[in-house]
């Protein structure tokens, strides 16, 4: 009896959304993916038979297959070029900080961003050489490929070089782990999942936080884009869909995980 | 009829482990050799930097392959004589209650997923490593103590299994002549198991230069040329572990021809053992 209503509802759901959009793909940078599979996730639940592909495929995979029609929307986490721009419609969706994490009993605050790539290419490879006590310094630092790792190389390098001593992790968490472990240690992570375990210094005087990150105080950190083609309607789904992800609920899923609200 | 059906099917299977072999070589070598072609034999293996995603970058593997070197022989330095001394003690001295007590112990290590190898590494080991010797602790030497362990199963019993089909009349043989227990272990058992002790040490050999996932955890993955135990280093299948899921174009190419070094450096190490072994058969 049970089982039939259940079923009857289903077959109901169905039918209503048939002549709807039911299906999109949604493809790009692997930094933004867990975020818009989480809100798909979300927006799945609210919308029972619509169905959003979250493929994690780096940027430039995502703005490529965007333009060329094979996902509805692509992400990105690194800024438009030029010539993508012209053929781009772009939604800044939410800002992600990078900040620079020691161990807790480091007696460092505050570096400026020419000491960060000093350290980080290896040009200073003592503590006591940015006013710290005397000990070799352990980098950490993310594998070529992933997002962090050219944020990091585009915001604060400049396209210098990590030193090859580097210690490379696969993950934030695996940085903030070996960073809380090691006391010589320093590395670089989302400000979303900096905690206790870790201490994150201020850049030329501005401490990683969400709210500097919004004034622009704090100006380490990347734009994550949604990109659709220009003069393009978005079908429904997907309009829906960055609806849901630009709402008061989406953007405060989002603040929850970590990421700078734009809303 | 029946006898040559389940030949029949028993041929097929075979065959389809050797497609198996021939698919997975086809393609490691068609992803990978583009990029060899591209940079050049010389360049891919003897370039100490790798930077595959650099506006010119740069794939030199000579760290990673240095780094296999260093974090395998490590393992043979600590696991070898350690294996062989638990399966002499096994297979002649231990008491039956012991031994029977100790052989599934041994066998239990073979059956710990390498993630825990991987993580009592990085929680115990690396920090004790850096506490006491220095360095960054996540290193060479972390990776090679914890490997020696991961393969002491695989050397125990295959060179257990060749000590025990040593004939009991050379044992006797050597006593009756009034040699000791340790001159009969020395003289005479480990030089007739040769050829299986040697077998064991290769496929020790070849668990740990593939071994992946404990070793990312534990060895740091840094990408310069390791000059002491204590240096972080990466190994071939770290790096292929490390960055494979974010690698595109020719970074996920240079991946894939770094897995064919990998798989060459296999195919040498196995070709090697087998004829040692033949001719170790043959003189004896």
């Amino acid at each position: 009896m049970c089982a039939a209503g259940v079923i009857l509802l289903v077959l109901a759901a169905c039918g209503d959304s048939g002549s709807a959009t039911r299906h999109i793909n949604v493809s790009g940078s692997t930094s933004v993916s867990p975020f818009a599979e989480h809100l798909a996730e979300l927006y799945q639940k609210q919308h029972a038979g619509k169905s959003i592909n979250v493929q994690s495929l780096g940027s430039s995979a995502g703005i490529q297959a965007a333009a060329e029609g094979v996902a509805e929307i692509g992400m990105s986490s690194r800024e438009l070029k030029t010539e993508e721009a012209e053929r781009l419609e772009q939604r800044i969706i939410a800002r992600d900080g990078l900040a620079i994490i020691v161990h807790p009993n480091n007696p460092i605050q505050n570096l400026t961003q020419a000491q960060v790539q000093n350290l980080f290419s290896g040009n200073i490879a003592n503590w006591k050489d940015v006013g710290g006590n005397d000990h070799r310094i352990t980098l950490v630092v993310r594998e070529a490929g992933s997002g962090t790792f050219s944020a990091f190389e585009e915001l604060m390098m400049k396209g210098i070089p990590n030193a090859p001593s580097a210690l490379r992790q696969g993950s934030n968490g695996a940085i903030r782990q070996v960073v809380a472990e090691d006391p010589n240690a320093i590395g670089y992570i989302s400000i979303g999942i900096v905690d206790k375990t870790v201490k994150a210094l201020s850049i030329d005087g501005a401490q990683p936080s969400i709210e500097n990150v919004r004034n622009d105080t704090y100006r380490f950190a990347r734009n994550f884009l949604f990109v659709w083609p220009k003069g393009k309607q978005l079908n429904p789904l997907a309009q829906d869909y960055v609806d849901y992800v630009m709402s008061d609920e989406g953007q405060d899923e989002l603040e929850r995980l970590g990421l700078v609200r734009v809303k | 009829m029946k006898e040559r059906i389940i030949g029949l099917v028993l041929a097929i299977t075979a065959l389809a482990a050797l497609l198996a072999l021939a698919l997975i070589t086809f393609f490691i070598f068609q992803a990978g050799l583009p990029l060899i072609a591209k940079v050049g034999l010389p360049g891919f293996l003897f370039n100490t930097t790798w930077n595959p995603t650099a506006k010119e970058p740069s794939f030199g593997i000579l760290p990673m392959i240095v780094g296999s070197l260093w974090v395998t022989l490590g393992a043979m330095v600590i696991g070898v004589p350690l294996g062989l001394a638990v399966t002499i003690f096994l297979v002649d001295l231990a008491p039956e209650r012991v031994s029977a007590f100790m052989r599934p112990a041994v066998q239990l290590l073979a059956g710990i997923p390498s993630v825990v190898y991987g993580f009592i590494g990085l929680t115990l080991l690396a920090p004790l490593v850096r506490n006491t010797l220095g360095g960054p602790g996540l290193s060479v030497l972390t990776g090679a103590i914890v490997l020696g362990i991961m393969i002491l199963p695989t050397i125990i019993s295959i060179s257990e299994d060749a000590i025990r089909s040593v004939p009991p009349a050379l044992r006797q043989g050597a006593l009756a002549l009034g040699a000791t227990r340790w001159q009969v272990i020395k003289d005479i058992v480990i030089p007739a198991a040769r050829s299986g002790i040697i077998a064991s040490i290769v496929l020790g050999m070849g668990r740990a230069l593939g071994e992946t996932m404990a070793v990312i955890m534990m060895i740091g993955n840094s990408l310069q040329l390791p000059t002491s135990v204590l240096d972080s280093a990466t190994t071939l299948t770290s790096n292929i572990g490390l960055e494979m899921a974010y690698a595109s174009g020719a970074h996920r190419q240079a991946l894939f021809a770094t897995g064919i070094v990998l798989f060459i450096i296999i195919m040498v190490l196995n070709g090697t053992t087998t004829a040692l072994v033949r001719r170790g058969l043959v003189r004896r």
